[in-house]
């Protein structure tokens, strides 16, 4: 009995979620684009902007919660993944500046003449199409994720120690895009883009279009999320995540799961850069520093690992405190506050926000069954079944 | 460069003075002729001069040719005089050395062609061959050791029969051997002792002068010419091969002097610190603050101050090291991912606080006098502070290992990481054993802040370009392992260092996180991995 | 030898001169052992005999440094990994209950049935009526039903070792490794749990480890007693219990 009702909270509470993200998918871009400057209930191009960043944080976040929340997985250099993706669709932005750029060359970006190279490195062939560059953001990361994650979980390679080889992939990376002769722009990375598509990325219709879209991104994710996790395939990554090796004694390959999920996980996570990226404006090496990948566990940590609610409602919970503090006279204590954050949370609210408000409402409902079942036992005159200890 | 240049004067000067003193009877007339031969404005008139007057022995030769070098000598076509503009502006005639009011109209600058300014090179090489400083003495027969002026054979002679330094005779009778090497009326028989010379020099001048010799040789000492140089050659990789494995040593020290706390904490307790790095952070702030302080009060010290900030530096971060245990890890045992995340959020709110504190910049930390400064191995350099922090990093490791040997606590500390319950049933109060083995940890990443702080910048930042290096020194040694920890950081430092060359820095480093990311695939337990249930629990 | 050999060719599972040592302790000397199609045996011996380390190395999870493992007379163990071993038909129960705590008891067995256990089985799996049936009857082989809803955690301990030899019914291997079922369990259920084990054993073979001589007593079948690592006796319950040696390492440790 309880499955059922606990699915359908569940289904329920996902439900809500898709509303809510769709609904402000709608409306922001609406009171923006249709209400004029000064209403009150206008919201400003760059808030859009802001919005739509903490959108793809989300998706990134239930991208971290897919595979540390119910595959137990904690991987340090998601932003790996993301960062790929961001460059993937960085690239297809600055091919499609052509000879709008400083130096005014039709095919190679400002910092390759700046650099005296005189041809397009192959690797940047094909990103003047869209539809290549969309399948890169979806490709590379998977790709690395699946290569990695090969190597990795067929050594069972576990734990900490994952976790310590994942900051080293992203620190290599990190080292890697900021030399200059590796292709990508160096440190300044990429940016001045200028359209998307036909569309001027500067443009209110554009950044609407954008944040429409990030939500929608983040609706599917979410519902892929949800698909995997209710599935009996989720029911396997929850037991890979509580007891591996009694997983695979029950003739299940783990590591074929973890590498699965790993890399559904990573294209998530390059789709979710791939958004950020024109919403930004900019892209470079230091979206790879450990410390981001890093952060980007705490949001799901604090929203409530395995919940995947919780991972989205704390990626804008932390960023939206970050931008508050950042932007304010605060800003010397946002650090003091971020890293309070990381020891109170696993401290005090090991389940996060959305995790410790499931179980207390858990905690009502079942005092409330067990109250019921015990007068109905004294109704019928036997008492519960008492289970030997 | 301007005080050096006027120092150079001076010396020269009074060399030039002493050396009038031997060499009087050259006084004469004839200079006068030698100067106006470099109002001629023809190279082959110059350079006679040049020769001329430095052999001259006059004591207005030195700053004649300085003059020459730096431009500063011009020439009247018509009168023929010429003059010396002084590095303070004063003009003076180079023939007389009597003071000029200004220079002529059509007075102009002496012109210098490449081969030209060797050949002045060369003659202030030998104007300096006898200066009483031993130092310029050195100097001025490697000048001439690279520009073999054939016309200050006489003069590196009589310097080689009055030297009496050891080292500096050595030097002379090297720029004889590649004067005569280069001389072309030389027997063969001392071109072959001069070829001996060079070749037992062996560096890469030596090297760069045999190439020099050219093909135009007598056979014999063609011959010798070659094999000296592929003798060297062989000699100059050999001494690159040190040279790398010596920057490999140094850089595996500083590595296992920062991965050695983490082996501590992580290796034996199994307790992820990701603020290790801060605790070495703090130990370099301690040995910034210690100076500050020595600096300010009691300046005599300051080559102390190291000696001072060691034990300091332990308590400090042993201090921190026991508090956060007390009041963070120890909720988190058992739960390395959260442990993980407290300890990086902790590593955040130290930086910060440091920041706060100290300002976000470089702090100076000065190198005591026995810690500056370097000296030579063969052909190699080798600088004290790296010197001295690898025999200290070792000291620590050694004290450490021993400290867990035979201490009680180092019992107690094995003890408990072994078999908790056991230990706790056998009267070991467990949790001061957790407590003080993290501090103990800690206080020793506070130690090689000492250290570190004499090689690096001290900066907030300090700690968190050592964290991930350390992470991979001590899971490639092999956790729980201290043995492994020391093999795993020489190791990957010679590694990296050897590397480099081929690789480039970046690349070389980069290089090294996969090479260890793939090793971890093949043995995730590392080098030294200990087989067993502890390890699996 | 050669007779040996044959008969060897027959059993479901086959151990000659198998040897494993960690860091130098030698927890497996030479072991041999072979279990008929159908069997059911009873290993006992004391602490650190090397019981559950022979598990291991049946299960793959420990690789022994020489010796002879088949399975089924052909199939060589000693190559295949856990998931593969597990896949063949090898069941096993640990001497440490492990379910799948956070999630419920059916959750557990539906985990355990032996059906497609892909990466994409799973991902597209829906359930079928035939499954929750058999899920429906190891609940109640097991005495479960009542608690099917129940995580499987906030089960008592003799609740979960039940818990895991329906898992192993539910996985319905050839052969079930059940390392001691009734520790930390009443009388009564001890005496259940035998039940329980003579009727698997109708259509299963089975290894029994246990230390309980009364349990062992109600099995009644063929005892093989372990000591550092190699048989020291075997034969029926009486005999090894009367065997002097036996009696030694029982009493004389
Ligand atoms: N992975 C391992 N690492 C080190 N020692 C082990 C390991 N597995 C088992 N042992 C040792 O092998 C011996 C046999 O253990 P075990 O098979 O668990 O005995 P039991 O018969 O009580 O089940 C014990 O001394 C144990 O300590
Ligand atoms: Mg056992």
């Amino acid at each position: 009995m309880t499955p059922h009702i606990l699915t359908r909270s569940l289904d329920r509470a996902a439900a809500t979620f898709i509303l809510v993200v769709a609904t402000l998918g709608v409306l922001i871009p609406l009171s923006n684009l249709l209400l004029p400057q000064g209403s009150a209930l206008h919201v400003p191009t760059y808030l859009v902007a802001l919005w739509g960043k903490y959108v793809c944080y989300a998706i990134l976040a239930l991208s971290i919660d897919l595979i540390w929340g119910y595959c137990g997985i904690l991987s340090l250099g998601h932003g790996a993944f993301f960062a790929l993706g961001g460059y993937a669709m960085g690239m297809y932005l600055m091919r499609q500046i052509g000879s709008r750029g400083v130096y005014g060359n039709p095919v190679l970006p400002d910092f390759m003449v700046f650099l005296n190279w005189s041809k397009l490195p192959w690797y940047w062939y094909g990103f003047d199409h869209f539809a290549f560059a969309a399948l890169m953001v979806l490709l590379v990361p998977g790709l690395l994720a699946f290569c990695f994650g090969w190597l990795a979980f067929r050594s069972r390679v576990t734990g900490v120690y994952l976790s310590i080889i994942t900051q080293a992939m992203t620190y290599a990376l990190l080292l890697a895009f900021f030399r200059n002769d590796f292709g990508f722009g160096g440190n300044n990375g990429l940016t001045d883009f200028k359209d998307i598509l036909g569309f001027n990325v500067q443009a209110e219709g554009t950044r609407c279009a954008l944040f429409l879209l990030s939500c929608l991104a983040l609706i599917i994710a979410f519902m892929m999320c949800r698909a995997v996790v209710s599935s009996k395939l989720g029911k396997v990554l929850i037991a890979v995540r509580d007891a591996e090796s009694r997983t695979r004694f029950l003739g299940y390959r783990v590591e074929s799961y973890k590498l699965f999920v790993f890399t559904l996980s990573a294209c998530m996570a390059g789709v979710a850069g791939a958004l950020y990226v024109p919403q930004v404006g900019i892209i470079n090496p230091s979206e790879f520093a450990p410390g981001n990948s890093i952060e980007a566990v705490i949001w799901v940590a604090v929203g409530g690992r395995g919940t995947l609610v919780g991972a989205a409602l704390g990626a804008v919970v932390v960023n939206y405190a970050k931008t508050f503090f950042t932007s304010g006279p605060l800003a010397p204590y946002w650090l003091f506050m971020l890293g309070a954050l990381f020891i109170l949370v696993t401290l005090l609210l090991p389940k996060g926000i959305v995790g410790t408000f499931n179980s207390w409402r858990e905690n009502q409902r079942s005092t409330g069954i067990a109250a019921d079942e015990a007068s109905a036992a004294r109704e019928d005159g036997v008492r519960a079944p008492k289970m030997a200890e | 460069m301007f005080a050096n240049c006027l120092d150079r004067l001076r010396a020269l000067l009074l060399s030039v003075l002493l050396l009038s003193c031997f060499a009087l009877p050259a006084l004469a007339g004839p200079f006068e002729d030698s100067v106006a031969k470099f109002a001629n404005d023809e190279f082959s008139d110059t350079e006679a001069a040049i020769g001329e007057v430095a052999s001259s022995g006059n004591p207005l030769a030195s700053p004649i040719i300085s003059a020459l070098q730096d431009g500063r000598l011009s020439a009247d076509p018509d009168s023929k005089k010429v003059f010396i503009t002084k590095t303070d502006g004063s003009i003076i005639d180079a023939a007389t050395g009597a003071a000029v009011d200004k220079l002529p109209d059509n007075a102009a600058a002496v012109r210098l062609n490449n081969r030209l300014r060797r050949t002045v090179e060369a003659a202030l090489g030998g104007l300096t061959l006898l200066s009483p400083d031993p130092a310029k003495r050195l100097a001025a027969a490697q000048s001439v050791f690279k520009s073999h002026e054939e016309s200050l054979l006489p003069t590196v002679d009589n310097a080689l029969a009055k030297e009496t330094v050891k080292s500096i005779k050595q030097a002379f009778a090297e720029a004889r051997a590649a004067i005569i090497l280069f001389k072309s009326d030389a027997t063969d028989s001392d071109k072959l002792d001069a070829i001996a010379v060079v070749k037992s020099r062996g560096d890469q001048e030596a090297l760069a002068l045999l190439s020099d010799l050219g093909t135009d040789q007598p056979p014999l000492v063609a011959k010798a010419a070659a094999s000296a140089i592929s003798s060297i050659q062989s000699n100059l990789a050999m001494w690159s091969m040190v040279q790398n494995a010596w920057y490999g040593l140094s850089l595996g020290s500083v590595l296992l002097l920062a991965a050695i706390g983490l082996a501590i904490t992580f290796g034996v307790m199994g307790v992820i610190n990701m603020a290790h790095g801060e605790m070495v952070m703090l130990g370099a702030y301690t040995t910034f603050v210690v100076q500050e302080v020595i600096r300010a009060r009691y300046p005599g010290l300051f080559d102390y101050s190291l000696l001072i900030a060691v034990p300091l530096a332990f308590v400090v971060a042993g201090a921190v090291g026991v508090v956060i245990e007390r009041t963070i890890i120890r909720f988190l045992y058992g739960r390395p991912l959260e442990t993980l995340l407290a300890t990086w959020g902790l590593s955040l709110v130290l930086q910060q606080a440091v920041r706060t504190l100290f300002g976000p910049t470089n702090r100076e930390v000065g190198n005591p006098s026995w810690m500056s400064g370097a000296f030579d191995l063969g052909q190699i350099t080798i600088t004290y502070n790296r010197l001295w922090i690898l025999c200290f990093t070792l000291a620590v490791f050694a004290i450490l290992l021993a400290m867990l040997r035979y201490t009680a606590l180092g019992l107690e500390m094995r003890a408990v990481t072994q078999n908790r319950r056991m230990a706790a049933s056998m009267g070991i109060a467990t949790s001061r054993v957790d407590a003080l083995t993290f501090g103990l940890g800690s206080g020793i990443a506070g130690i090689a802040g000492v250290a570190l702080s004499q090689i690096d910048n001290v900066s907030p930042n300090l700690g968190q370009s050592y964290i991930i290096d350390s992470f991979m020194v001590v899971v490639f040694g092999g956790v729980g392992n201290l043995w492994g920890t020391l093999v795993g950081a020489f190791t990957l430092g010679i590694a990296n260092k050897f590397l480099e060359p081929v690789a480039g820095a970046v690349l070389g480093k980069i290089a090294i996180l996969v090479l260890i990311i793939l090793f971890i695939q093949k043995r995730p337990r590392g080098l030294f991995a200990l087989k067993g249930r502890a390890v699996e629990a | 030898m050669n007779v040996m050999d044959t008969r060897a060719t027959s059993a479901m599972l086959y151990l000659d001169g198998v040897h494993v040592s960690f860091d130098g302790f030698h927890a497996i000397n030479n072991l041999s052992l072979t279990l008929a199609p159908g069997e059911m045996r009873a290993i006992i011996g004391p602490n650190g005999a090397g019981k559950t380390t022979m598990m291991d190395i049946i299960t793959g999870k420990t690789r022994p440094d020489q010796g002879t493992v088949l399975f089924d007379g052909t199939v060589d163990l000693t190559r295949l990994d856990e998931t593969r071993i597990a896949e063949l038909g090898i069941g096993r129960k640990f001497q440490k209950p492990t379910v799948f705590e956070s999630q419920t008891v059916q959750d557990n067995l539906l985990l355990a049935l032996n059906v497609d256990h892909s990466v994409r089985g799973t991902l597209f799996w829906r359930g079928s009526k035939a499954e929750s049936e058999r899920i429906d009857k190891v609940l109640e082989t097991i005495r479960l039903t009542d608690a099917r809803n129940r995580l499987a955690g906030s089960l008592s301990h003799g609740q979960k070792q039940w818990l895991e030899i329906g898992m192993l019914l539910a996985q319905d291997p050839k052969v079930l490794l059940v390392d001691e079922p009734v520790a930390g369990m009443t009388d009564v259920e001890t005496h259940l749990t035998a039940e329980l084990l003579k009727q698997i054993n109708k259509n299963h073979t089975i290894m029994v480890v246990e230390h309980d001589m009364t349990f062992v007593r109600e099995l009644g079948v063929k005892v093989t007693c372990l000591h550092e690592g190699s048989v020291l006796a075997e034969g029926s319950i009486d005999q090894v219990s009367s065997n002097e040696r036996v009696v030694e390492v029982y009493l004389g440790r």
